[in-house]
C-alpha cells in the first residue's frame, strides 16, 4: 500500500460517488431527491478537491455550495411544495437530448485528450498562498466587484420574492 | 498523486458537465434545470482545480473562488425569480411559461 | 509494516477511542443534565435506578430500545430514516480536528514499532482546521431539514425550517467570531490557535485583552447552533408540538438526541480549545508534561466538563427566546457587532505589527 494507491482508491471512490449522484440529479422524478443527490455530488467533489491539494477550496465548496446554496434550494422546494408528476416528453426528443449531450462530451473530450497535461512538481495551495494571490492588484478589482455583486443579489432577491413591496 | 489521476480528474469533470447539460436538455421542472446548471458549474470548478494542480499555478484557485461567489449570487436571484413566477402561475413546468408564443 | 500502514492503524485506533468516548460522555450527559438541572430547581433528579441513579442512562436505553418504531403513513420512508443518520454524521465529524491533548509518548514495553512513539493527540491536524469546523457545522443543518420534511406533518415542517433557519443565521456570527481568532494566531490550524495561548491562564482567549469579544459571540452563536436553551424554541417540548422530532420514536429519536448532545460536546471541546487554551495547563509548569503526556488530556477534559456545565447552567437559568426575537437578534445585533469586532481586531493587529 503506497500513497499513490491510497490516492487512487480515494479518488475512484469519490469519483464513482459523484457520477452516480450526478445521474441521480438528472434522472430522479422528485426534485427534492435531486437536491439531495446534488448535495452528495458536491461533498464528493469537495473530497476530490482536497485530494488534489486544495484544502481551502475544498472547505469553501462545502461551506458555500453544500452548506448554503443547497439549503436555499431545499427551502424553496419545501416551501413551494413542488409536486413530482412531470409529463413526459416524446421519446424522440429525449433521445435527441441525450445524443446532443454525448456529442458535447465527445467534442470537448477530443480537445482535452490532446492537451498532454503534466503534474506540477511542488504545489502548495494553503490558505495563505491563495490569499496572497487573491489580494494581488490584478484580482483586487474583481474582489471588490464581487462584494458589490453579492449586495446587489441580496437586495434583488429580497425584492423579487416579497409578496408586497 | 500520479499523472493518470490528473487525466481521470479531467475526464470526471467532462462527464459531470455532460450529465449537467443532459439535465438541462431533458428536464422540464425549473428547479431541476437550475440544479443541472449548478452541476455544470461544479464540473467547471473541478476542471479548474485539476488544471491548478497540473500547472502548479494558484490563479485557477482564485478563479474557482470567484465562480463560487457568482454562483451563490446567481442561485439567490434565480430562486427569488422562481418564487415570484410560481406565485403567478402555480406551476414550475417550463412549458407553461409561453406567454410570448404566437 | 510500512509507515503508511502504521499511520493508518494509529488513526483507526484514535477514531475508535474518540467514538467510544463521545458515546460514553453522551450517555453520562443525559444523567448529569437531569441531576444538575434538578439541583438547580431545588429538587432531586433521578436517584432510584442504581446507586445515586447512576444506572438511569441504562434504563433509558433499554426503554427506548423496546419502544415501537413508527413511520407515519405518507411519510417519506427513505428520508425519514436517513435524517438522524445525517445529523449524527455531522455531529461526529467535527471532533476530528479538535486537539484533545498534546503529544502522547507511548511507553517502552510495547512492540518495536510502537515503543516510545510520539503520537499527536489530534485526529487530523488540517491546514484549514477552523474552516473545516465551519463546513461540518453547515452540514448539520441537513439532518434537521430532512427530519422536519420527511414526516409529512406541517408542524414538523415548520419546526424543521425554523430550526434550520436559526442554525444557519447563527453560523454566520460563529464564522465571524472565528475570524478574529485566526487573525490572532495567524493560522487556520487549531493546534496553532491552542499554541498561541501558551504561557498561563492570563493568555487564554477569553480575556478582553486577548479575544474576549469573540468569546461572547462564540458562546451565543454556539448555543444557537446546538439548539440549546435559550435558543431551543424549535424543539422545546412546550412549543410547536416538539418541533422537527415530533414523529420520531424509539431508536431514531435516541439518535436525534444523541446528535444534539454530541453537537453540544463538540461545541464545548471546540470552545475549550479555541478560548480556554485547549490542553495547556493554566499555570505554566504546574502539571504540564510528563506522565507520558496525559496531563494535557486531563486539563482538556476538565475544561470541556466546565463548558458542558455552563450549557446545563444556561438551561436551568435563562428563559427561552421567541423565534422572531431570536432571528432579529442574530441578524441585527450579533452580525454587525461581530463585524465591528473584526475591524477593531484587524486595526489592532496592524498597529501592533507596525510597532
Amino acid at each position: 500500500m503506497t500513497p499513490e494507491t491510497l490516492d487512487a482508491v480515494v479518488f475512484y471512490f469519490f469519483a464513482a460517488l459523484a457520477l452516480v449522484s450526478a445521474v441521480g440529479v438528472v434522472a430522479q422524478r422528485n426534485p427534492i431527491y435531486s437536491a439531495f443527490s446534488l448535495i452528495v455530488t458536491m461533498c464528493s467533489l469537495s473530497a476530490i478537491f482536497g485530494l488534489f491539494g486544495s484544502p481551502f477550496i475544498a472547505a469553501l465548496q462545502v461551506v458555500v455550495y453544500a452548506g448554503a446554496i443547497m439549503v436555499l434550494f431545499l427551502f424553496v422546494l419545501m416551501l413551494l411544495n413542488v409536486k413530482t408528476d412531470e409529463p413526459h416528453e416524446g421519446r424522440g426528443l429525449r433521445a435527441v437530448a441525450v445524443v446532443l449531450a454525448v456529442v458535447l462530451v465527445a467534442q470537448v473530450g477530443s480537445v482535452l485528450a490532446g492537451a498532454g497535461l503534466r503534474l506540477a512538481g511542488s504545489f502548495d495551495a494553503g490558505t495563505r498562498q491563495v490569499a496572497r494571490v487573491l489580494f494581488e492588484p490584478r484580482f483586487a478589482y474583481a474582489f471588490e466587484a464581487t462584494s458589490v455583486l453579492i449586495l446587489a443579489a441580496l437586495v434583488g432577491a429580497v425584492l423579487l420574492a416579497k409578496k408586497d413591496l | 498523486m500520479s499523472e493518470q489521476l490528473i487525466q481521470h480528474g479531467l475526464l470526471l469533470s467532462l462527464l459531470l458537465f455532460g450529465i449537467g447539460a443532459a439535465g438541462v436538455f431533458l428536464r422540464r421542472n425549473l428547479i431541476t434545470v437550475f440544479m443541472s446548471i449548478e452541476l455544470m458549474l461544479n464540473a467547471v470548478n473541478l476542471a479548474f482545480i485539476v488544471f491548478s494542480r497540473s500547472l502548479g499555478t494558484l490563479d485557477a484557485q482564485v478563479l474557482v473562488f470567484f465562480v463560487m461567489t457568482v454562483a451563490a449570487a446567481e442561485a439567490a436571484v434565480g430562486l427569488a425569480i422562481i418564487i415570484a413566477i410560481h406565485r403567478g402561475k402555480d406551476t414550475l413546468d417550463m412549458d407553461a411559461f409561453n406567454l410570448m408564443k404566437w | 509494516m510500512s509507515p503508511l500502514v502504521q499511520e493508518l492503524v494509529i488513526a483507526i485506533v484514535k477514531v475508535l477511542v474518540l467514538i467510544g468516548v463521545l458515546l460514553g460522555v453522551f450517555s453520562g450527559m443525559t444523567y448529569i443534565e437531569r441531576r444538575v438541572l434538578a439541583f438547580m430547581q431545588f429538587r432531586l433528579g433521578p436517584n432510584r435506578t442504581g446507586p445515586f441513579g447512576l444506572l438511569q442512562p441504562v434504563a433509558d436505553g433499554i426503554k427506548l430500545f423496546f419502544k415501537e418504531e413508527v413511520i407515519p403513513k405518507g411519510a417519506n420512508a427513505w428520508v425519514f430514516v436517513a435524517a438522524p443518520a445525517v445529523s449524527i454524521l455531522a455531529a461526529f465529524l467535527a471532533i476530528a480536528v479538535v486537539p484533545w491533548g498534546g503529544t502522547l509518548t507511548l511507553p517502552g514495553f510495547l512492540p518495536a514499532w510502537l515503543a516510545d512513539r510520539r503520537i499527536d493527540l489530534q485526529l487530523a491536524n488540517l491546514d484549514v482546521g477552523v474552516l473545516y469546523l465551519f463546513a461540518v457545522t453547515s452540514l448539520g443543518v441537513y439532518g434537521i431539514v430532512m427530519a422536519g420534511w420527511a414526516a409529512n406533518n406541517k408542524y414538523t415542517l415548520i419546526g424543521g425550517l425554523r430550526s434550520s433557519a436559526q442554525m444557519f443565521s447563527y453560523e454566520l456570527a460563529l464564522g465571524l467570531s472565528f475570524v478574529t481568532l485566526i487573525m490572532g494566531a495567524g493560522s487556520f490550524r487549531i493546534g496553532d490557535i491552542v499554541a498561541s495561548q501558551a504561557g498561563g491562564f492570563w493568555r487564554w482567549n477569553i480575556w478582553p485583552w486577548e479575544q474576549g469579544f469573540a468569546f461572547l459571540f462564540y458562546i451565543v452563536a454556539q448555543t444557537a447552533e446546538v439548539n440549546r436553551t435559550p435558543f431551543d424554541l424549535p424543539e422545546a417540548e412546550t412549543e410547536l408540538v416538539a418541533g422537527f422530532h415530533t414523529e420520531y420514536s424509539s431508536m431514531r429519536f435516541a439518535l436525534l438526541q444523541m446528535a444534539e448532545y454530541v453537537n453540544m460536546i463538540t461545541a464545548s471541546a471546540v470552545g475549550a480549545s479555541l478560548f480556554f487554551g485547549g490542553w495547556l495547563s493554566p499555570f505554566p509548569g504546574v502539571l504540564d508534561s510528563g506522565f507520558y503526556g496525559l496531563f494535557g488530556v486531563m486539563w482538556f477534559v476538565l475544561k470541556v466538563a466546565g463548558f458542558l456545565f455552563f450549557f446545563i447552567w444556561l438551561r436551568g437559568t435563562v428563559p427561552r427566546f421567541r423565534y422572531d426575537q431570536l432571528m432579529s437578534f442574530g441578524w441585527k445585533v450579533l452580525v454587525p457587532l461581530a463585524t465591528i469586532n473584526i475591524m477593531l481586531v484587524a486595526a489592532c493587529t496592524l498597529w501592533w505589527n507596525a510597532k
